[in-house]
Order: structure tokens, then sequence, then C-alpha cells
């Protein structure tokens, strides 16, 4: 078995997630039949082909150093769960 | 035990772009808070980035000036992590592994040595990241266990350079940094405006007993905002190691906050997974590419570099190694000198009134010297106008402070006030009269031979003339009418 209870703990607190013990065991299941199914493409020999970095083949997408509009600020905190003074408002940070 | 230091600095730099990275928002300082945001720097769903071309460009122009090699290929990755002012939960930066090429690669930037020499200190990389948003700490919000964010610097373009650890003293990175400073204003490539944030440095400090080879732990101290503080972070980072050292403690790697106020570095809170940043390419932005071509075009819009300017200068003009610094610290000031020397002022003299009366102008109102309303060719009239001993020097000197205020020519100003220097040999020879009738005791003190009198005649004489007279007029009749 690839991925282990541990690993799931750990994408999971990666991810800000919280599952219960049963759900765990679950996903260790899909995760694995989710690798399981790629792991098809070991078959190729790869070691030729250069990693793709997009998969279109599109390079230098550029825009000009030109002001567009920005939001109002009310649409900008309009699905804010808090905000106020013009800001966000969010659990305290520390340093 | 004799230890040495080795320090290696990232420095973050604000682009000097009218836009964001990857959004038509403005990339300003300032402005109300979360005004200057939309969509794709907010990380709304569905919105897609799209690259401003020019901080590619001006990206380039610091690698090429710092003779950096320019890779052909170059990619955006995602930097995974949560934090507040982060609100798309990723940064999209370029970063360097085996397969990842950051924009450029090399090169190296030259600092003064105690001795007198140079030293380059060379660079890993120079790549393209977005900045993050800012929290805000009132204490209202802070008391309810709150914090504010404002996120209009998400998205807001930064080049981030970094150095080999090749600096060996507290003083070399300062050095570097000014270094550094003055070739990203030089290039247009950020304003440099330390107040607003657009130089942020970290600095990796470890110490090893002089003769070791190999690298000691390193400690890291974050986001320092100003050279001065970063110097002497360091030194305070230094002496910390060996004094841990020295009493037969070990160096933990760790990350650093600089409190300049007390002079302590302060750990930082580590989170465990915080070096977990699951880099990948960013799949909503195409590889850049950059070819033979556009990389000469911006090598040849590369301006004269501080080093070849000050070397120019000592060879073209005739001013002091001091003169040479202040001249050249900034292109505008060096372009404005050598604008006045065009206008056809010997270049001595152009040098002194800069160096002097401009500069001081400057410091004073703390503008840029493209604001001064005295263009190079007003002050080469007016430079003019003593050559011709129309004014004196010292009458300059307030007409220049007229000219500031006014912006008005100096012969208006001259015309104006009636400041035409007096050299009329009747018209001060009544003056003359009149102060020999007023001070018979020192005028016998100076027959007497007490010839330091002159300056106290001279005085009299220019108070009487309110400055106009003409100094060597003056004095010569003073001579003939004592004498
Ligand atoms: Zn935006």
């Amino acid at each position: 078995m690839p991925v282990s209870k541990d690993d799931v703990k750990k994408v999971a607190q990666l991810a800000r997630l919280d599952f219960a013990p049963e759900e765990e065991a679950q996903l260790i299941d899909d995760l694995n039949r989710m690798l399981e199914y790629v792991a098809a493409l070991d078959q190729l020999d790869t070691t030729e082909v250069p990693p793709t970095a997009h998969v279109l083949p599109l390079e230098n997408a550029f825009r000009d150093d030109v002001m567009g509009q920005s939001l109002d600020r009310s649409d900008a905190l309009a699905n804010a769960p808090l905000s106020g003074q013009g800001h966000f408002r969010v659990p305290r940070v520390i340093e | 035990m004799t230890y040495e230091s080795v320090i290696g600095l990232e420095v973050h730099a604000q682009l000097a772009t009218t836009t964001k990275i990857f959004c038509g928002c403005s990339a300003e300082f300032g402005g109300d808070p979360n005004t200057h945001v939309c969509p794709v720097c907010l990380g709304l769903p569905g919105a897609l980035p799209v690259l401003n071309q020019n901080v590619v460009e001006l990206a380039m122009h610091i690698a090429l000036a710092a003779g950096c090699t320019i890779q052909p290929r170059s990619r955006f990755l995602r930097k995974n992590y949560f934090y507040p002012d982060l609100p798309k939960g990723y940064q999209i930066s370029q970063f360097q592994s085996n397969e990842e090429m950051p924009l450029a690669t090399g090169g190296g930037v030259d600092v003064p040595t105690e001795d007198g020499g140079t030293k380059t200190i060379r660079l890993t990389r120079i790549h393209m990241e977005e900045d993050a948003g800012k929290s805000i700490h009132q204490e209202a919000f802070v008391a309810a266990g709150e914090s504010l964010v404002d996120v209009n610097r998400c998205g807001v373009p930064l080049i981030e350079i970094v150095s080999e650890p090749d600096l060996s003293t507290s003083e070399e990175a300062f050095h570097y940094l000014t270094s550094l400073h003055q070739l990203l204003v030089y290039t247009g490539v950020s304003e440099g405006d330390m107040e607003k944030g657009h130089m942020r440095i970290d600095a990796n400090v470890s110490i090893r007993p002089v003769g070791e080879t190999r690298l000691g732990t390193k400690v890291e101290i974050k986001n320092v905002n100003s050279f001065r503080n970063c110097q002497r972070a360091i030194e305070s980072e230094i002496q910390r190691q060996i004094d841990l050292l020295e009493t037969g403690g070990e160096i933990e790697q760790a990350t650093m906050l600089y409190d300049p106020d007390r002079n302590i570095l302060r750990a930082m809170r580590t989170k465990e997974e915080s070096d977990d940043y699951r880099y990948f390419p960013d799949p909503d932005l195409v590889p850049l590419v950059v070819d033979h071509a556009w990389v000469e075009r911006v090598q040849n819009q590369i301006p004269e570099l501080p080093e070849a300017k000050r070397a120019r200068f000592a060879e073209d003009y005739d001013m002091s190694a001091d003169q040479i610094e202040v001249l050249t610290a900034g292109r505008d000031v060096a372009d404005y000198f050598e604008a006045t020397v065009a206008a056809g002022v010997q270049s001595r003299i152009a040098a002194n009134w800069i160096q002097g009366d401009v500069m001081r102008v400057l410091n004073d109102r703390k503008v840029a010297i493209g604001d001064l309303r005295v263009s190079a060719e007003s002050l080469a009239e007016l430079i003019g106008l003593v050559d011709k001993g129309d004014i004196s020097t010292s009458i300059a000197r307030t007409v220049f402070d007229d000219m500031v205020e006014t912006g008005d020519s100096p012969a208006a100003i001259v015309e104006k006030k009636g400041l035409v220097q007096i050299s009329d040999a009747g018209e001060l020879d009544g003056v003359i009269d009149q102060i020999i009738v007023d001070n018979p005791e020192e005028v016998e003190r100076f027959k007497g031979g007490d010839q330091k009198l002159m300056g106290f005649f001279m005085g009299q004489l220019m108070r009487a003339t309110k400055g106009q007279a003409n100094p060597q007029k003056a004095s010569q009749l003073l001579r003939e009418k004592l004498g």
C-alpha cells in the first residue's frame, strides 16, 4: 500500500482539513486506487521526454502595463465573513 | 578562537511598474485599503492571471546590468501555504531546482573593500514573484482576537535577487545593498524608496573558525527593511553565534526577526509543515521564452552604470573624488551636472554649485532634482552672470534661492531686485569715504599696520551696499584710500 495513514494525515493538515478515523480509512483506499490507476503511465519510457510545463502549446502570453478596472471596495469585501474599517477581519495573526 | 562569518543576502525589490504582475490593478504604494483589488489579485474562483510584460522587461534590465545570464525558458510555480494576507492560498513565484530555471542566473555586484579594492559578490539568481498583502494589528480588533487584512499589495511585482554567500562582514553586506540599490535605481528597475518598503532583505548568517572549510549552521534573519538595520542585525547575530560557541553552546538552524528599536533578534515561531510548499507549475500561466533578440534589445537599453560613470567623470571632469561620489550617486543628478557643463560652465564650478547649493535645496525640500524649478540651463545662466562680473558669488547664491522659489530666470531676478554688482568706482568711492568718516579709530589702527582690519572694512562696505559691491574692485579701492 503506497499511501499510509500518516500521508493522509499530513496532506489533510496541509489542506487544513479535518477527518474522522473512518473517513481517513476511506481516503487511504481512494487515494491508493487513484495511484494504481495512473500507475499505468509507468509502462511508458519517458527518459527522452522533457517535462511538460503546460498542456497547451503556448508561450509568452502577456498583458501591457496598463491600468484596468479595480473593484469597488464594497464589492471586494462583499463575500468576506467579517469585515470592518475597509478591511477583511480575520482571526488574529501572530508573527 | 577567531571566527569568520559567511553571509548571503536575498533582496526583494519592488519593480517600478504601473500595474501589478498579473492584473491591471494599480501597483502604487498606499491607496485606501482594499481598493487596488480585482478578482485576480483577490484569488476569486475562475479569475485568470496574465503576465505584465513590463515586469519581465524590468527584471531583465537588472539581470543584464548585473551580468546575469537570461534563461531562454522559465516559468511560474505555485508556492502553496495558508496565510491570511495571501487570499489565493499560494504565491506565484519562479523557483529554482534542477529543472526549474528562474529568469536569470549568475552575474555579480562589485562592492568596495576595506583596503580600497573591490570584491565581486556573485549572484545565484534573479527571479520574479508577487508580493503578499498586509496584516494590520489595531488595538480594538486585537483585543477582540482579530487582525485586519489589506490586500492592496497582493500581486505587486517583486524580483528576488539572491547572492552567493560571498559576504564576510556586516559592512560588506551594507556596501552590497547600497551598490545593488544604486544599480536598481540607475536602471529604472525600482524606485528604491525604502520608506515605501521597496527593498526588503533576508540575511543568511553563519560563522566558522578561521581555516575551517565547512560551513557552519546558518541562521536566517527575515524581512529587514533598511540597510543600516541589516548591518546591525548581522552584527548582533554574528556576536550571538560567537558567544554561543565560546560558551560551549551549539548553533541551531533558525529563522529570526530583527527588532531595530531594541537591537535584538528573536526566533520566529515556525510551523512544522512550513517547508512543504508543494511547488508545481501554475497551469494558468504559460512558459516564458526569451529569445536572443529580446535579450539584445534590453541590453542596448541599459544606461551607463554607476561604476562606468564614476570612471568617466574622473577622467573627463575637474572634480574631487568626493564630488564624483555625490554627482554620480543618482543618474538624474549626473545628467543635470552634464547638462550644466554642456551649457558652457566649467566642470569644477558646476560641480561646486551642484554639490553645494543644489544638493542643499534637494535635501532641505526632500525633492528630486527633476522637480527643481531651476533647470541645468538656468543654473548655467546664473553662473554666467557671475563670470561676466554682473553679480558676486554670494549674490548669486541668494538669486539661486529665489530661482528655486519662483522658477524665474536669474537675469529677471537680478533685474527685478536691482542686484547688479556695483563695479562703478565713483559709486564705491562715496561709500568708502563714508566708512572712513564713521570709523576713525579703525582707520588709525589699519594705517598703524593692523592689516587684519581689511576684513572689517570689507564687511562694512558689503553691508552698506547690501552685498552688491564687486569684491575685487572694492578691495582695490579700499587699499588705495586707506593706504
Ligand atoms: Zn488585481
